[in-house]
């Protein structure tokens, strides 16, 4: 436990940083020992937003437990749900229908773009620029349109249940998602242009919060933050899921390890849903949306684990079944806890004004860490 | 023809007729430093509402647009609020240091308007060493920076003002040479012969590349001098909350907020005063028919307009680029603008001896 006021023996600067700060994105609290503008340590300080998610859970049944971790990481609200339904439809032993299948990965692909365009903004805000914020939520808002239709929902959607989907798709969603695609591709340009090709971004993100592929691996990170490093991590492509080893999509990796790394990480993956959905929209099979499962779920004795990629990187669902309505004890591997315990590492002997950009290409989720 | 100077000598005559000399003075005095209060808040008013359309519109939505028409009278409110707001002093800051410094901010900035040339022979105060007065005073404005930030008993206040001072003062170096160049050229600091030297064509156009330069160097250099991004750190609201003024709140934050944005107004008059020809409307050449409608339009609004066009520059620059880190803000300074500015003075000097230029 370090001193949070003050300065330290050797007088360096013991700044807070949050819980209320604009640069946190949340209530995160780092206390931050400066020498000068140089940070010397970082630590962070978690449990202002915990809400025991995964207490809640042990008290409620496998049908109920979904829409809570809706709340965990509320941008990539689907992929959690699915993680979720994975894991229970694993202890179950159904085979969900193609159609449910494919629906589940076009919500998925859809709640990434949509999670990306809203880091891409909210990390040009934290380096200064404000106005790819806006930009950004233009894009955002489009898909949240589309969520919105089919699942009634804007932001925690709780549509993928175990078995299958909540409900059909509206029947506008072909043409909404259609339409989509084409504002991407004709903006994505614009946001190369405001920001990747700014020669004060890139030499506010190029050289910077350096994370060697090692210690991306020892540090447990996942998603684009580990692909920033060159490490190989994406689970659509290692453990797939539904019917992502039908489709034909490139796991974006990049090896200098900085923040432009992560940077373009992300930027490359929001092109390659892009793929992913083109592939999808036109061939949307018939059939049943849920598959037919017991009104009252019993997983059987034993434990199940699932894992998927959100937006963040892996998010891993470990349930302990005792056979009864509801789980003995589940656990949650989330994505944004392990990529944050590799702040400090990165940090040290940069500057403040760079801390922000490393939190912005983290791509931090304050209640996916504290849960 | 109506104009601001013949009101000037309207009123001048007309209260030596009244009073004796020595209380017309006094009078005058009083009259201007009304009216440099007036501008003072005016300034304030139209550049925030300007700010936050320029800003809207670059950000694609709409801005303010409920108070009056078209949101117009937005600033007039939010001045209400921060009318009324309590004004807190925290527990363990320098009272007396905490207090004065958003005084001086705007006492600085209300000096620096007093040389300049608002129109044709309107003036405060004609000095013959206008551009030096111009970079001293603004330099003093450092001290209420840093007064701010080392009073404040806040960490976040200490790292910006400390900033803003290494900022400040690095910057002052590029915008000194930059003001020197065009200084060269007229052969004088007062303001009034600079603009008068400019009458058959901006020093801008007739200085070649070399005053181009400068004047690139001089926009760059008092977008860092007036803390305004991507030059913000001092105040860098993702890094340290508000900067030096995070403690500050009601009037005294606004203060500090009215001195920025006239300082943005200041540099720019200084700036169209200089290189693109304070009231001097726009000719060219030999175009007589050209020229004589150019004429037509009054020389406060050739100041204005100029004036307003760097301000627009300085709000683009605000709201589309990402801010520097200080190590880059300062290897930009000294590395860069520094030696390139130090080597255009030569060339700028060079010109004016051999009479290189129109």
């Amino acid at each position: 436990m370090v001193e949070e006021i003050g300065t330290t023996e050797e007088g360096d600067l013991i700044i807070n940083v949050g819980p209320q700060h604009p640069a946190t994105h949340g209530v995160l609290h780092l206390v931050i020992t400066l020498n000068g503008e140089t940070i010397k340590k970082v630590e962070p300080h978690l449990g202002y937003i915990h809400r025991s998610i995964e207490k809640m859970c042990e008290s409620l049944t496998y049908r109920q437990f979904i829409y809570v971790t809706s709340r965990m990481d509320y941008l990539s609200a689907h992929i959690n749900n699915h993680a979720c339904a994975l894991c229970v439809e694993k202890g179950l032993d159904v085979e969900i229908p193609r159609r449910a299948q494919v629906i589940r990965v076009l919500m998925d692909e859809l709640t990434r773009i949509a999670s990306h365009e809203l880091w891409w903004g909210a990390m040009a805000m934290d380096l200064g620029a404000f106005t790819p914020f806006f930009h950004a939520f233009r894009e955002r808002e489009t898909i949240n349109d589309i969520m919105e239709e089919t699942c009634g929902a804007r932001l925690t959607m709780n549509y993928m249940v175990p078995g299958g989907l909540m409900a059909d798709l509206h029947p506008n969603f072909q043409k909404r998602v259609k339409e989509f695609i084409t504002l991407y591709k004709l903006k994505i340009n614009e946001y190369a242009e405001l920001v990747t090709g700014n020669i004060i971004f890139q030499n506010r993100m190029k050289g910077v919060g350096y994370l060697s592929a090692e210690d991306a691996i020892s540090y447990g990170c996942s998603g684009p933050t580990a692909r920033g490093s060159g490490v190989s991590c994406d689970i659509r492509k290692l453990y797939p899921y539904e019917v992502y080893d039908k489709l034909e999509f490139d796991e974006v990796l990049e090896t200098e390890g900085d923040s432009f790394a992560r940077y373009m990480v992300r930027i490359g993956e929001m092109n390659q849903s892009i793929k992913i959905i083109e592939q999808l929209i036109d061939n949307i099979p018939d059939g049943d949306f849920q598959a037919k499962t017991k009104v009252v779920l019993k997983l059987p004795k034993g434990e199940f684990y699932s894992r998927v990629e959100t937006a963040r990187g892996e998010l891993g669902v470990y349930i302990v079944s005792e056979g009864g309505t509801t789980p003995y004890r589940i656990k949650f591997r989330s994505p944004g806890f392990s990529n944050l315990s590799a702040l400090d590492h990165m940090a040290r002997g940069s500057k403040l004004g760079d801390l922000v950009a490393m939190m912005g290409t983290l791509d931090l989720v304050i209640p996916d860490i504290d849960r | 023809m109506w104009s601001f100077s013949k009101i000037a000598d309207l009123v001048h005559q007309s209260l030596n007729h009244t009073f004796s000399p020595t209380l017309a003075t006094i009078i005058e005095m009083v009259i201007v430093g009304v009216c440099v209060i007036g501008l003072f808040a005016v300034l304030g008013l139209v550049l925030v509402i300007m700010e936050r359309k320029v800003s809207a519109w670059i950000q694609i939505r709409l801005g303010p647009n409920r108070v009056g028409p078209k949101g117009m009278f937005q600033s007039l409110a939010d001045t209400v609020k921060l009318l009324v707001k309590e004004g807190m002093t925290p527990s363990g800051a320098d009272k007396f240091l905490f207090n004065l410094a958003p005084y001086i901010a705007l006492i600085v900035a209300m000096l620096l308007m007093a040389p300049l040339a608002f129109a044709k022979d309107f003036q405060m105060w004609d000095l013959n060493i206008g551009v030096l007065y111009v970079s001293a005073i603004s330099s003093v404005s450092v001290i209420s920076i840093l007064m701010a930030g080392w009073s404040s008993n806040n960490k976040y206040s200490l790292m910006g003002a400390m900033r803003s001072g290494a900022q400040i003062v690095s910057y002052e170096l590029s915008a000194g040479f930059s003001v020197l160049s065009v200084v060269v050229l007229a052969g004088s600091l007062n303001l009034n012969t600079i603009i008068q030297s400019q009458a058959d064509g901006w020093w801008i156009f007739k200085g070649h590349i070399p005053v181009m330069i400068s004047f690139v160097i001089f926009i760059i250099a008092v977008t860092a001098e007036t803390n305004r991004a991507p030059f913000d750190l001092a105040e860098a609201e993702s890094e340290l909350t508000a900067g030096f003024h995070t403690e500050y709140s009601g009037m005294k934050f606004a203060l500090f907020f009215l001195a920025e944005y006239v300082n943005v107004f200041i540099v720019c008059a200084i700036g169209a005063t200089l290189f693109l020809g304070g009231w001097m409307p726009f000719h060219i050449g030999h175009w007589d028919g050209f020229n004589h409608v150019m004429d037509y339009i009054p020389s406060s609004i050739w100041f204005f307009g100029k004036t307003f066009f760097l301000i627009f520059l300085i709000m683009w620059f605000r709201w589309t680029f990402p801010r520097l880190r200080i190590d880059q803000l300062l290897n930009l300074e000294w590395k860069y603008l520094l030696p390139i500015s130090l080597f255009n003075i030569l060339l700028v000097t060079a010109m004016a001896i051999l009479g290189w230029y129109f």
